[in-house]
């Protein structure tokens, strides 16, 4: 599964070398990690869900339209669902490429459009008690 | 009228009060039962930030609704 929602750790470093491939002379990965504050409040932990099937279906289709528009050789997402502390690794993304132009631009286009597309939806835990959920679709 | 199951998810879930529900309505689209449900839940995000799906494939707004059907109702998404 090159798109996968996950309720376990994301291991960074075990990802990574799935990426290696003998024509790439690039590798740009992206880690989104939990922070401890949005928009002024202070965030204790974060809560993520997801419809896996639909959501692995949309990300597996950004995936392909990145190997479409980028000369790319591999592009793998992974995302976290569950309750996550501060720190955590919430999504990877993992791009290799003959050149660095089109791994950057590859990673950029898949971690935009599944902020934008996939259905993830984010509750933030805050110091004070409260609960909210994030509405940061950016289109 | 036709009988169609609405599914919930994330703030339309914790709005609702439930993640799902079976119902009688005499909306043709995806479109018109959002209007409905809005009004009987107070959902107030508007359909162009949402999305929908139906039976599990992600669906246009003006997709004409069958009996049976079952429509998931995504609130703004937040990935990342």
């Amino acid at each position: 599964m090159s798109f996968k929602i996950t309720s376990n750790p994301i291991d960074p470093e075990a990802r990574k070398r799935e990426l290696v491939h003998a024509a790439a002379g690039a590798c740009v990965t992206f880690e989104g990690w939990v922070r401890n504050h949005n928009e002024g409040e202070a965030v204790q932990a974060l809560e993520y869900e997801a419809h896996a099937a639909i959501a692995e279906k949309e990300g597996a289709k950004i995936l392909a339209e990145a190997k479409q528009k980028f000369a790319v050789d591999i592009a793998l997402c992974e995302h976290r669902v569950g309750k996550l502390a501060i720190g955590d690794c919430a999504v990877w993304v993992g791009v290799a490429a003959g050149h660095r132009g089109a791994a950057f631009d590859a990673c950029r286009y898949i971690i935009d459009e599944t902020k934008a597309r996939v259905p993830i939806w984010k509750k933030e835990h805050y110091a004070s008690g409260e609960t909210g959920w994030v509405n940061c679709a950016t289109r | 009228m036709i009988e169609v199951t609405a599914r919930y998810f994330a703030a339309f879930r914790e709005r609702a009060g439930r993640d799902r529900e079976r119902l009688t309505t005499s909306a043709r689209t995806a479109a018109e039962l959002y209007g409905e449900l809005a009004r009987k839940h107070g959902f107030a995000d508007s359909m162009t930030r949402c999305k929908v799906a139906v039976n599990d494939e992600l669906a246009d707004w003006g997709v004409t609704l069958t009996a049976g059907d079952e429509v998931l109702f995504f609130p703004p998404v937040a990935g990342g």
